[in-house]
């Protein structure tokens, strides 16, 4: 059985200014038929700009609710989960990478990692000390967001992402925000700490060399029906 | 991690944390002061009887003459015959009966005849006798010798040795003629914490001879004062003494004519106190304001919260924590507040009464009052709750691609 497995999935939303009632002001912006991915395994995803990728990995994370479809997490039916039961199931298996890292400024490095251990198993301060020795700073766990490099923050929500032990791994263009050697070494830091963690990684970008370095790639346009009917409607 | 999560929220936001914290102290502060300096002063007024049970006087106000020979605050409402102090000191229901005259001052200090079984025969408190420091003594009827209460000593820096010309009238008018009489200090009063101790006590002939006051009233008294042998019969002798068309009035008992001072001048009570609760709901009104105003920035923060698995209840949690938390920081340095205003409320009352405010004496308000504002600012939290509650993880924390 996949460790993730979508059906039918729809998300839409009514164009600003319109209500949802109104068919011919909503747009769908994700309808995937189906989509799977394995446990440990690793896959990227291409899409440009406004593709629906984030909302897609936001529907997987629990942090948006489909219209309709299921999205199934270890044999786990997310979407049939309450708000609250989401977050749980957020905090307890998936690890989510942003574009932006999205550290807490008034967190140090390590009070950061432990947010991601916070509302799922618990704090455990040596696994935080240890997953930011891996990521190699060790000797900044002091340091506020402010006090780091973009590569090293990155390297700080790579840990914060892995801190929960989490199945899935889903990064949001998580080198977007790098130069071109530290999205190299982040992407590649990100790759080794999942596949010694044992998560799948679910990564979506519109860079290709990103998505050159991944064996497993798709097209998301391939799987986003969505895409083939953009929107009609415009704000008024 | 509630806790550090307004720990560190509170950091990130210290100076706003210190200002609003800063505004709930001195609203607590504040409220603190009226309700103790209200409740207590009330409380020791009607208590303090100088060992007294009642007043006898001419016609007039029962309160003016309280607190005229009891707090020596107000004239006179009219003068006595000796034969009235007799009729008095023989009832068979008073035990001790010591007469008072008044009508001059020194500087504003108010000069009081009377005889030695003030000091000799009265407790002025139970089981607590006026005295005077060793080797000092209490005037001798007759003499020109004055003890005077400690309060005054340590204002005008008198000491055994110091001489001084009375001045007439109860006021002190720096153009109105002194008396010719020099009178010398023999004793200074240990503190009683009454008004006693901001009077000048001389024997009670010295006010009624002295040079330049009606000889016609020599004999005459301001008032008597009076201790009963039983608290019952003050009510017998109020009858008597009371009736209408008398020339005579009994004020008793001291404590409840005291009160009737407090129940006249209640409006400005519950004025302060309107005021403080006003400034304690717009203090907690800031809080509203401090966390609210922030929370625009904050959004991006909770969004990352709940992308990371925090619940709406954890974050709504949170913020109205904090809250709380400025509240409680709020009102423990409102202590400091309460005891640097009351303590000055308390020195001024002092100094215009001779009463003595513990405004540090342990007060129910201590507990309640804190109480009141944490759970107002809590309410005022709920508002930047609710709205941290509503944040939108998608739309926050990070652009739709």
């Amino acid at each position: 059985m996949p460790l993730l497995e979508v059906k039918n999935l729809i998300k839409t939303y009514a164009a600003p200014g319109f209500k949802r009632s109104d068919p011919s002001a909503v747009h769908r912006v994700v309808e995937v038929a189906a989509f799977t991915l394995e446990a440990g395994e690793q896959r990227a995803l291409r899409g440009e700009s406004g593709s629906g990728k984030t909302t897609f990995l936001h529907l997987i994370a629990g942090i948006l609710a489909p219209d309709s479809g299921s999205i199934l997490l270890a044999g786990r039916e997310i979407t049939k989960l309450s708000e609250a039961g989401r977050d749980r199931q957020r905090a307890e298996s998936i690890g989510y990478i942003f574009q932006t890292f999205n550290l807490l400024q008034g967190h140090t490095a390590l009070e950061n990692v432990e947010l991601g251990m916070a509302f799922g198993r618990g704090v455990d301060r040596a696994k935080a000390v240890a997953l930011l020795q891996r990521v190699g700073l060790g000797d900044k766990l002091g340091h506020y967001p402010r006090q780091l490099s973009t590569g090293q923050q990155q390297r700080v929500a790579v840990a914060r992402a892995l801190a929960n032990r989490p199945e899935l791994v889903l990064a949001d263009e998580p080198t977007g925000n790098l130069d071109r050697r530290n999205a190299r070494e982040a992407l590649q830091l990100i790759r080794e700490v999942c596949r010694e963690s044992g998560a799948a990684l679910l990564l979506v970008s519109h860079d290709e060399r990103v998505l050159a370095q991944f064996e497993q790639m798709q097209d998301f346009m391939t799987i986003n029906r969505a895409l083939a009917a953009p929107p009609t409607v415009f704000p008024r | 991690m509630i806790l550090n999560l307004i720990y560190r929220s509170l950091r990130q936001h210290l100076l706003a944390t210190l200002v609003t914290a800063g505004s709930i102290a001195l609203a607590s502060g504040l409220l603190l002061t009226v309700w103790v300096v209200k409740t207590q002063s009330q409380a020791v007024f009607a208590a303090t009887n100088s060992g007294f049970d009642a007043v006898l006087g001419a016609r007039g106000s029962k309160l003016q003459l309280v607190l005229n020979a009891i707090f020596h605050l107000e004239a006179s409402p009219g003068n006595l015959t000796a034969a009235d102090f007799e009729m008095i000191r023989h009832q068979r229901e008073v035990k001790t009966a010591i007469p008072l005259a008044v009508g001059d001052n020194y500087q504003g200090w108010r000069i009081a005849g009377t005889t030695e079984a003030l000091f000799t025969d009265v407790e002025y408190m139970p089981g607590h006798r006026y005295q005077v420091g060793r080797g000092e003594r209490f005037f001798q009827i007759g003499k020109l010798e004055a003890v005077v209460g400690s309060y005054a000593a340590k204002k005008l820096g008198w000491q055994v040795g110091t001489t001084f010309h009375p001045s007439h009238g109860l006021i002190f008018n720096p153009q109105a003629e002194q008396h010719e009489e020099t009178y010398t200090v023999v004793g200074v009063l240990a503190p009683t914490n009454t008004p006693v101790d901001r009077v000048i006590w001389i024997p009670l002939e010295g006010v009624q001879t002295m040079k330049g006051h009606n000889p016609l009233a020599a004999t005459e008294l301001s008032a008597v004062l009076v201790q009963l042998r039983a608290p019952e019969a003050g009510m017998m002798l109020n009858l008597r003494l009371n009736s209408p068309g008398g020339r005579l009035t009994f004020a008793y008992p001291i404590g409840t004519i005291v009160a009737e001072l407090f129940n006249k001048i209640a409006w400005f009570d519950q004025v302060l106190t309107l005021v403080a609760w006003l400034v304690a709901v717009v203090a907690s009104g800031s809080v509203l304001v401090s966390i609210y105003n922030s929370m625009s920035a904050r959004a991006r923060d909770i969004a990352i919260l709940r992308a990371l698995g925090a619940r709406r209840r954890t974050v709504f949690g949170a913020v109205v924590g904090e809250a709380a938390v400025i509240g409680l920081l709020g009102s423990a340095a409102g202590f400091a507040v309460f005891a640097g205003l009351a303590g000055s409320v308390a020195a001024l009352i002092q100094a215009q009464t001779g009463v003595v405010l513990e405004p540090l004496q342990w007060n129910p308000v201590f507990c309640w009052g804190p109480a009141v504002f944490v759970g107002l600012c809590i309410l005022g939290g709920c508002v930047p709750a609710f709205k941290a509650y509503r944040v939108s993880v998608a739309e926050t924390i990070a652009p739709v691609s």
